[in-house]
């Protein structure tokens, strides 16, 4: 067996010999950089596992959209295009909020990362309470999921079919509005902590990520359920 | 702690193995709170033991229920149709979701797979431990659903019945959701190990054949079982809100279930044959004493099953109603995958031709697992073809096959696998001759109970069938006959197995002269694998002959 001092897959020998000395470093990990990268694999993985849930989703609707065409237009200008039209301007900000937190991370600025935290936060906050005021709108009208749907003026009787899935898509989506909220919360308050550092922010970049991925879904959504035609 | 990388690997160190992952650190908590891939891979493996346990309880059953036409036993009957609806459809969820999914990847693959690469650990170990978590919760939530109402949709919960039963079917499917995120955490755990854990010197293709298996395995863990938590919570939202996807009378679409069900379930089984094929690969190298033939092209013949696993899906809906171009093109891309199955059959075999081979446990369980697979992949061929499947569909012929691959093929290469890694993760040697007797006692009761099924399905005994026409008894009873011999074989297994651990450590650090890493270190190992960062010199099966080299 030869010794260990031959750099491997662009290893820097000094880099691994500062490494035990970092805390953020995993012991099962050589390098930081070994780290971030395998992070990121991980984190990319995951994506994957969230398109294909909710790509089964996109697919039911297709395949209802594609069997009561009428119900599902006529369902969808019961939705606010205007406050639909603001979530998505929302969360297209909280994304580039996002984008400035990681690159302040990577840049040493804790204040401004703190800063752009908060905004993405905010911005999700505001994004959770239109949703809250579209959903009122929906349930004073009874425009409900399924079985509890109760509105008069449907003449296609398949209205609900629509709001079924309205209800499921937007709702799995706030879900995970939810819990990005809840892991923009941890970044934050690891970020006051001072956690973070040009050499250390892997978890800023992992949630960044995350946060994009709900992004994307959501510009998916919109177009999808608010203006059919 | 050791230092990764940074220290000379020291081979020929004497192990002071009273020092090893198992002794230390102490007490429940530490394992309750472990980040070591060796306890988790354990603590996973008492678990699917378990499920195995249970769900084998629910076979044995079922069998006992169809001894005769009158389900009689000693002139008692034993269960009545309703609850036989439940006993088969808890053995498949059983087996399917709690045991034989995990089985390999979670149990053998977490333990070995960081071994094999040379790496202290898998790439994320707190999600390691959290896909434990959700296991246990997940197996919790399914098994309070068997208890407080049962389930008697099959596992398969085909709507528009399951939808509309009474049975606890919604807490089963939450239950099995909550499992399957255990099942794409690990496989996104492995896939970041392979790619950035490999010991300096080892390349993709210097790896055990069993991680490309298990990449492949995890590709479709990632990608398939997604669309399976969609489906059932779709099913239990129809169920609670009917919001009229699956329902008819709703506007819905019965079929477009199962669509969504077997996009799932279908790669599923190839998520559980795969690790089987990846045990194979290092038992038989090893017990041939001769490297694998064609080592890429197992490799890529894996990768190849993965991908056409996703295109397949609609074989299992040949009579479901969907178009005839459907069912046409699906019936020949089923036959696609029995081609790279077969290359790996065929580089087995030459594996085993001119080779030196020693009929060890698990060499004996590789051996049943050539021909018990081969058997249970032909027939698979048989039913790809449209015409054969028509009359074979829903039939015992069905379910013979799918006990072939699933049993005869991935449980025999667990066992086998579970005695050739046992020196290494106990430290001790199970009782050899025991051994190979269970292991020909279990491949005896399991062409006992399954092949008479080939031809009652053959002469039309539907599956999931209480009642049968009294033609039939005989081969049922020869079949339930056959189960007690399993029973047999595998409670015997048990028990060795378990008599191994009331012995001192006997295992030497390679006790079957294997090639690959996880024999460097001592039997059981230190928690950080390995005394220092080893590097790869050679490949993983270089076993060369008496006289040369």
């Amino acid at each position: 067996m030869s010794s260990i001092t031959t750099p491997v897959e662009g290893q820097d020998p000094e880099a691994v010999a500062h490494a035990h000395h970092d805390p953020n470093l995993r012991h099962h990990f050589a390098t930081a950089e070994q780290q971030f990268d395998t992070v990121k694999i991980g984190i990319w993985l995951f994506l994957a596992t969230e398109i294909l849930m909710f790509g089964g989703l996109f697919a039911g609707f297709a395949y209802m959209q594609n069997r009561f065409p009428e119900a599902f237009f006529l369902g969808h200008k019961h939705l606010q295009q205007g406050l639909g039209t603001l979530n998505t301007v929302v969360l297209l900000i909280s994304s580039f909020t996002m984008v400035m937190a990681v690159h302040k991370a990577a840049t040493n600025k804790r204040k401004q990362l703190i800063v752009y935290l908060c905004i993405t936060i905010f911005c999700a906050f505001v994004f959770l309470g239109v949703k809250y005021i579209e959903y009122s709108t929906h349930y004073y009208e009874c425009m409900l999921p399924g079985k509890y749907y109760c509105n008069p003026e449907d003449p296609t009787g398949h209205q609900f079919i629509f709001f079924s899935f309205y209800f499921m898509m937007t709702g799995l989506h706030g879900i995970h509005i939810l819990l990005g909220i809840v892991a923009l919360s941890w970044l934050l308050r690891r970020a006051i902590r001072g956690d973070f550092s040009s050499s250390y922010y892997n978890p800023v970049d992992a949630v960044g990520l995350y946060w994009h991925l709900v992004d994307i879904i959501w510009i998916y959504l919109f177009p999808l359920l608010y203006l059919i035609r | 702690m050791a230092d990764v990388i940074s220290a000379p690997f020291q081979s020929g160190v004497a192990p002071v193995r009273q020092r090893n992952y198992l002794t230390e650190p102490k007490g429940i908590k530490s394992w309750l709170t472990t980040l070591d891939h060796k306890r988790i891979g354990i603590m996973y493996l008492v678990s699917v033991m378990v499920a195995f346990l249970v769900g084998g309880v629910f076979a044995l059953l079922i069998r006992l229920t169809l001894l005769n036409p009158a389900h009689t036993v000693f002139g008692h009957k034993l269960i009545d149709a309703q609850t036989y609806n439940e006993v088969f459809t808890i053995h498949g969820v059983v087996m399917v979701f709690l045991f034989i999914i995990p089985s390999i990847p979670a149990s053998l693959g977490n333990f070995v797979l960081p071994l094999l690469l040379g790496a202290k650990d898998v790439a994320f170990p707190r999600l390691n431990l959290a896909s434990l978590y959700l296991y246990w919760t997940g197996g919790i939530m399914a098994v309070t659903a068997i208890v407080t109402g049962g389930v008697d949709t099959g596992w398969t919960f085909y709507t528009p019945y399951s939808t509309s039963t009474n049975t606890a079917v919604s807490l089963m499917a939450m239950g099995i959701f909550v499992a399957g995120f255990s099942s794409i955490f690990t496989g996104i755990n492995f896939i970041a190990t392979m790619h950035k854990l490999r010991a300096p010197g080892m390349g993709w293709f210097d790896m055990p054949l069993f991680c490309w298996s298990m990449y492949a395995t995890s590709l479709m863990q990632v990608l398939a079982t997604p669309v399976l938590a969609i489906t059932l919570l779709l099913m239990v939202v129809e169920r609670v809100f009917r919001i009229g996807i699956f329902d008819a009378s709703l506007g819905g679409d019965p079929v477009l279930f199962q669509h969504f069900f077997w996009f799932y379930s279908h790669p599923a089984v190839y998520i559980m044959i795969l690790p089987g094929m990846a045990c194979i690969s290092e038992i038989i190298p090893v017990f041939s004493r001769k490297t694998i033939f064609g080592y890429r092209m197992v490799a890529f013949s894996s990768l190849g099953i993965a991908l056409i696993s996703f295109l397949v899906w609609g074989h299992h809906m040949f009579v479901s109603g969907q178009s005839q171009t459907a069912t046409v093109v699906f019936s020949f891309l089923t036959m696609l995958v029995a081609i790279p199955t077969a290359i790996k059959i065929w580089n087995w075999l030459a594996t085993l031709f001119h080779g030196s081979i020693s009929l060890e446990t698990p060499m004996i369980y590789a051996l049943s697992f050539l021909l018990l697979f081969t058997i249970g992949g032909l027939t698979g061929v048989y039913l790809a073809a449209l015409s054969i499947d028509v009359h074979l569909t829903d039939t015992y012929f069905v379910v013979a096959h799918f006990h072939y691959v699933m049993m005869g093929g991935s449980v025999m290469a667990f066992l086998g696998a579970l005695h050739y890694w046992w020196p290494k993760m106990t430290g001790r040697m199970y009782n050899e001759r025991l051994g190979q007797i269970a292991a020909v006692i279990v491949f005896v009761g399991f062409n006992a109970t399954f092949f008479p099924q080939f031809v009652m399905g053959g002469q039309g005994m539907p599956r999931r069938y209480y009642n049968y026409l009294p033609q039939f008894e005989p081969m049922h009873a020869f079949s339930t006959v056959g189960s007690w011999i399993i029973a047999a074989g595998l409670f015997l297994t048990l028990g060795y197995l378990l008599a191994s651990l009331r012995k001192p450590y006997d295992a030497p650090s390679n006790p079957w002269g294997g090639k690959t890493m996880e024999w460097l270190t001592q039997s059981p190992p230190v928690t950080e694998n390995f005394e220092g960062q080893p590097i790869a010199t050679h490949g993983p099966y270089d076993f060369f002959p008496v006289g040369t080299h």
